[in-house]
């Protein structure tokens, strides 16, 4: 039966091929083990690196690839139909280099950039505090300067790749009267004096991936960390949550796919008042809907990708639509896809328990999904106001 | 033979340089061949920057396979003991020779194993011809395939067959290629034409799907490995008769860059897979590697080995030594139990010598039950634990 | 060898039907042919990684070397996407009908033909013919040394040999050679890599050259059939004899039937 033809180029689909095999390979054999012994997946960024999957988004002057924001989110897509914790260690590593990508002097990508696009070093993005999640310009970590150097104190809370990520890219306050213009973007390396890891947090799902807080205890680094001008960092990391969303996006359809691929085997194997279940239309309804609602988010990421790497500036909404959309239906989906197996579903033998778990992360990380609404709304209202 | 054209040589030495076998020296600045040592390998042939060098074909066809006589097996000994494959080679050869009528010959190649010539003849060999040199203590497969070789083309056997161990199918075809002749791998039966006088090799084709007979009708000798435990060996009779020989290989065969730094037997913990009477064989059935315990409990109870298909192996359940089927190795128990396998043809390819095959599955369905002699169509997780006990207590066990 | 040049090694490697998709109709004895793919012997991506291991840690020039019909150069831009460098694909009618013999004898004609090499890699057997024959064969006919079922290795004497495991039955040699020798891989050896992106467009965009049995220079007495002394004299379907009994019941009732009738056998 035909699949949508997303027009592919050659290459894309080889993108497409590679990041399923792996999946296929190398993550779904161990995706239940790194959940339940909550083990960061060191072999599987390996298999990445030797892929050449660090270097998706990386321009090709820094032996990365230059692929864009549809080319990832191709790639991340495919990795999540394996399981989400490994794609998020690996997606958050984009988040901490995008910044460099997009605001780094020719100095600074020259000395990380050819780093994360050979998964030699693994980049990791620190805006989140403890009292400043949703409200991202309630953050408390200073940067001051003194002398050659900037100085931080704060702690960054909920922190991806956190203790495992040689390179991060920190918002801190350098002004704290400016408001919006008071923070600035800093590249911190694991090792430099006075920064340091809290203890790896245990969570409900994504439990592969680390999570811990960053903290810097009058944290010196060189003058040079500073990424872009002083006072851009919210602006930076606007930018850059704006081009990581749709990656989001696709990784909650992987997820959903893998959820829709697990229900639909299920209920065509297994007999309940003699017949398989999915002759049933209760069943059926419920499948048709996840097939529906995943086709759909797959072409808003894949129409949203390619209209951002199109040139297009004005991305937040579209950005946020992309994110707001698949990771809703991926709880949805996985939700029923439980349902749908039962009592099995709900056993950490079969894999869908897991990745319901995984999926509510989806509505909440890289800004919930109360604040994309939020700003698909005032973009309407702006839109509008303009008419 | 090999022709050297005395015009076209330029007496470079690249042909003695490759020559595996020390047939070819320089002498007043052109190549020169010893007969005796060269195997018409065609090594030299196809180094020659000048074309100098050719091997003459006589067609195959016209060469004079009446001059071939006589079987060889050859044996094997691990730890100071033959394999018991030797002994059902010898069981098979027996019947071949005589049925050729010509005398059955053993080879025995290692050192310090002259006094266990008698052996073999008391299984069946007419002769044993003896290659006894500390220089063969290890095996060299090099070193082996070349003395193996040379007594080949010195005797003429008619028919030559080893065992499919690791061993042979790692020296023998070297052997065939040296004497520049067929092989047949990993055969399961071995007849002789009752008109053409040729020897039927059978040895599964396709994965098992399909049984196929060759033949090697324009050389000689017709060499095939035999798979262990398909043959039947004789009983031993020590009464029997024979002739022991010695042969001296020219030291330079022995000569090998390859070198035994160590060698290891590992104590096999229960008994072997391919050794034991019984096996219990792990499927995916058993959902989880949790249940693996009941294969082995049951394994235990019984006294056998534990098998798993190749589902369980590669998920990690258990090591990949533990494989029965097309690439993992074959059995032929007397019984063997699926337990929640479904049959897969690479499966069944490795167990179908079963003497009785006993599954247990939940799909009535499953291929495994068109080869089983006992089906009981369930859960292996409720069987498995009922079957163990009640075995145990059968056998006296807890 | 020669101590300036680069490191050439060489990897054999077979296009088999993949085991997953071949279908047998146990009734009528055919092959279903329908939606079998083709893929890389599963032995031969260990002979590839131990390949590129070693290319990795002493740096050489890895050349993959198949024979077949010319679709399996598809066979040979796989292995190029993992890494290696080039490859061949040696392709004629005449080479039709080969057994091992005249294989061994067409791939040593190619490999002589891509200059001095230090290491032949083959996977232990393919798994369509299941001789393990070709690497033992192959390795007579280039005149180097062959280990074959090796399950680790080594880089020994600063980069000039080799040391290895050899797997048997009841245990293990470790081996040590120098080079030029020729290793066949069991699966234990490594675990293959991924392939990578720039190596997979790369492999996409790359003329693989076919070899024809002139271009090898080969005897045309030596290949196909006509090299080939063993000949298929007769087949037939084995039959699983379907003389099953299945033991009805209760799980209880299953079992002691089973025990009874086992006890009847002898067998406990």
């Amino acid at each position: 039966m035909a699949k949508v033809n997303y027009f592919l180029t050659e290459e894309q689909q080889m993108i497409v091929d590679l990041a399923h095999q792996i999946a296929v390979e190398k993550i779904i054999p161990v995706r239940a083990r790194l959940d339940e012994i909550e083990e960061f997946p060191w072999d599987i960024m390996k298999d990445l690196a030797q892929a050449d999957l660090f270097g998706l988004y990386i321009p090709e002057e820094y032996g990365g690839l230059g692929g864009g924001c549809f080319e990832n989110c191709l790639a991340v897509e495919q990795l999540a139909y394996g399981c989400i914790a490994v794609t998020t260690t690996f997606a958050a590593s984009a988040l901490g280099a995008y910044p460099i990508v997009l605001f780094g002097n020719e100095e600074q990508k020259e000395r990380y950039l050819s780093d994360i696009a050979s998964g030699r070093r693994l980049a990791a993005f620190g805006l989140t505090e403890a009292g400043a999640g949703s409200d991202a310009a309630g953050i408390k970590t200073t940067a001051v300067e003194d002398g050659d150097y900037w100085v931080l104190n704060g702690t960054k809370q909920w922190i991806t790749n956190g203790g495992e990520a040689e390179v991060y890219t920190i918002i801190a306050l350098t002004d704290k009267n400016k408001g919006a213009r008071g923070a600035s973007a800093f590249i911190v390396e694991k090792g430099d004096e006075g920064f340091s890891f809290g203890k790896k947090e245990k969570k409900m799902g994504l439990r592969a991936s680390a999570t811990r807080e960053l903290i810097f205890s009058d944290c010196r680094i060189p003058k040079d960390r500073l990424l872009g001008r002083r006072g851009a960092g919210f602006i930076i990391a606007m930018k850059t949550l704006d081009l990581a969303r749709p990656g989001i996006g696709a990784i909650a359809v992987g997820l959903s796919q893998a959820a829709l691929d697990e229900s639909v085997n299920y209920a065509r194997q297994r007999v309940q008042f003699g017949q398989p279940i999915i002759s049933f239309q209760a069943i059926q309804h419920m499948l048709a809907d996840m097939a529906t609602q995943i086709e759909a988010s797959r072409a808003l990421v894949y129409a949203i990708a390619r209209t951002i790497d199109a040139g297009e500036k004005d991305i937040s909404k579209l950005s946020a639509m992309a994110k707001l959309f698949p990771t809703d239906v991926a709880m949805k989906v996985t939700t029923d896809a439980v349902q749908i197996l039962g009592g099995y579903g709900y056993m950490k033998e079969y894999p869908v328990e897991k990745m319901m778990r995984d999926a509510k992360i989806l509505q909440i990380y890289e800004g919930t999904n109360q604040i994309q609404r939020n700003v698909i709304g005032q973009a309407l209202n702006k839109e509008y106001a303009r008419r | 033979m090999l022709r050297i054209d005395i015009e076209k040589c330029i007496g470079c030495g690249e042909c003695e340089e490759v020559c595996s076998f020390g047939a070819i020296t320089i002498v007043d600045d052109k190549a020169r061949v010893d007969e005796e040592s060269c195997t018409l390998c065609g090594t030299c042939v196809d180094t020659c920057p000048e074309g100098a060098l050719s091997i003459e074909k006589e067609g195959a066809e016209e060469l004079d396979l009446s001059s071939w006589k006589g079987v060889w097996v050859v044996s094997e000994i691990k730890n100071g003991l033959f394999s018991p494959v030797t002994f059902e080679l010898l069981g098979k050869a027996r019947e071949l020779a005589d049925a050729r009528n010509v005398p059955l010959t053993a080879i025995l190649m290692g050192y310090g194993l002259r006094d266990k010539a008698d052996e073999l003849i008391s299984r069946g060999a007419d002769r044993v011809i003896v290659v006894d040199s500390k220089r063969l203590s290890d095996f060299i497969d090099d070193a082996y395939a070349r003395v193996l070789a040379h007594l080949a083309k010195k005797e003429m056997p008619e028919i030559i067959i080893a065992g499919a161990t690791a061993t042979g199918r790692a020296f023998i075809p070297q052997v065939a290629t040296i004497l520049e002749t067929g092989l047949t791998a990993d055969c399961t039966g071995l007849e002789i034409d009752k008109e053409s006088g040729q020897l039927l090799q059978t040895r599964p084709a396709f994965g098992g799907n399909l049984m196929a007979t060759i033949i090697c009708d324009t050389r000689r000798p017709q060499m095939a490995t035999v798979r262990p435990h398909v043959l039947k060996a004789l009983e031993p009779d020590t009464s029997r008769k024979g002739e022991i020989v010695d042969f001296e290989p020219p030291s330079e065969l022995l000569d090998s860059r390859i070198k035994v730094v160590e060698s290891v037997t590992e104590e096999q913990k229960g008994p072997g897979l391919t050794e034991t009477e019984i096996v219990v064989t792990a499927g995916r059935g058993l959902e989880k590697k949790e249940n693996l315990k009941l294969v082995e409990e049951l394994a235990r109870c019984l006294d056998g080995a534990v098998g798993a298909t190749r589902a369980i192996t590669d998920a990690g359940w258990i090591s990949h030594s533990h494989q029965v089927g097309q690439t993992g190795v074959t059995v032929s128990p007397r019984l063997y139990v699926a337990c929640g396998v479904s049959g897969a043809i690479q499966h069944l390819v490795g167990m179908q010598g079963s003497e009785i095959i006993v599954a247990i599955n939940k799909d009535k369905d499953a291929p495994i039950f068109d080869i089983a002699t006992y089906g009981i169509v369930g859960d292996v997780k409720e069987i498995l634990p009922i079957l163990s006990k009640k075995i145990c207590k059968e056998r006296g066990l807890d | 060898m020669p101590e300036d040049k680069v490191m050439n090694i060489v990897v054999c490697i077979k296009q088999v039907p993949d085991a997953e998709s071949v279908k047998w109709d146990h009734k009528t004895g055919t092959l279903i042919r329908d939606g079998v793919k083709s893929v890389i012997n599963p032995f031969d991506y260990h002979a590839i990684e131990a390949a590129l291991t070693l290319k990795d840690e002493l740096g050489a020039k890895v050349t993959a070397v198949t024979m077949g019909p010319p679709q399996a150069e598809e066979a040979i831009r796989e292995a190029m996407s993992m890494g290696v460098d080039e490859g061949v694909v040696v392709s004629d009618r005449a080479f039709a009908g080969s057994d091992t013999l005249a294989t061994t004898y067409t791939l040593s004609r190619a490999i002589k033909r891509l200059g001095d090499v230090h290491a032949v890699f083959c996977g232990k057997q393919a798994i369509d013919g299941d001789t393990a024959q070709v690497g033992p064969g192959l390795a007579v006919r280039l005149g180097i040394p062959c280990v074959t079922y090796v399950s680790e290795m080594e880089v020994i004497n600063g980069g000039k040999g080799l040391r290895l495991k050899r797997l048997k039955e009841d245990g293990f040699d470790m081996v040590e050679v120098d080079f030029p020798v020729l290793v066949t891989t069991l699966s234990t050896l490594n675990t293959p890599r991924v392939p990578s992106l720039k190596a997979k467009m790369k492999a996409k965009r790359a003329k693989i050259p076919v070899w024809t049995a002139g271009d090898i220079g080969a005897d045309k007495k030596r290949i196909g059939l006509n090299g080939s002394p063993t000949k298929v004299h007769s087949t037939y379907i084995p039959k699983f004899e379907a003389k099953r009994e299945f033991l009805e019941g209760s799980p209880e009732e299953q079992v002691d039937a089973l025990i009874k009738r086992l006890k009847e056998a002898g067998v406990i």
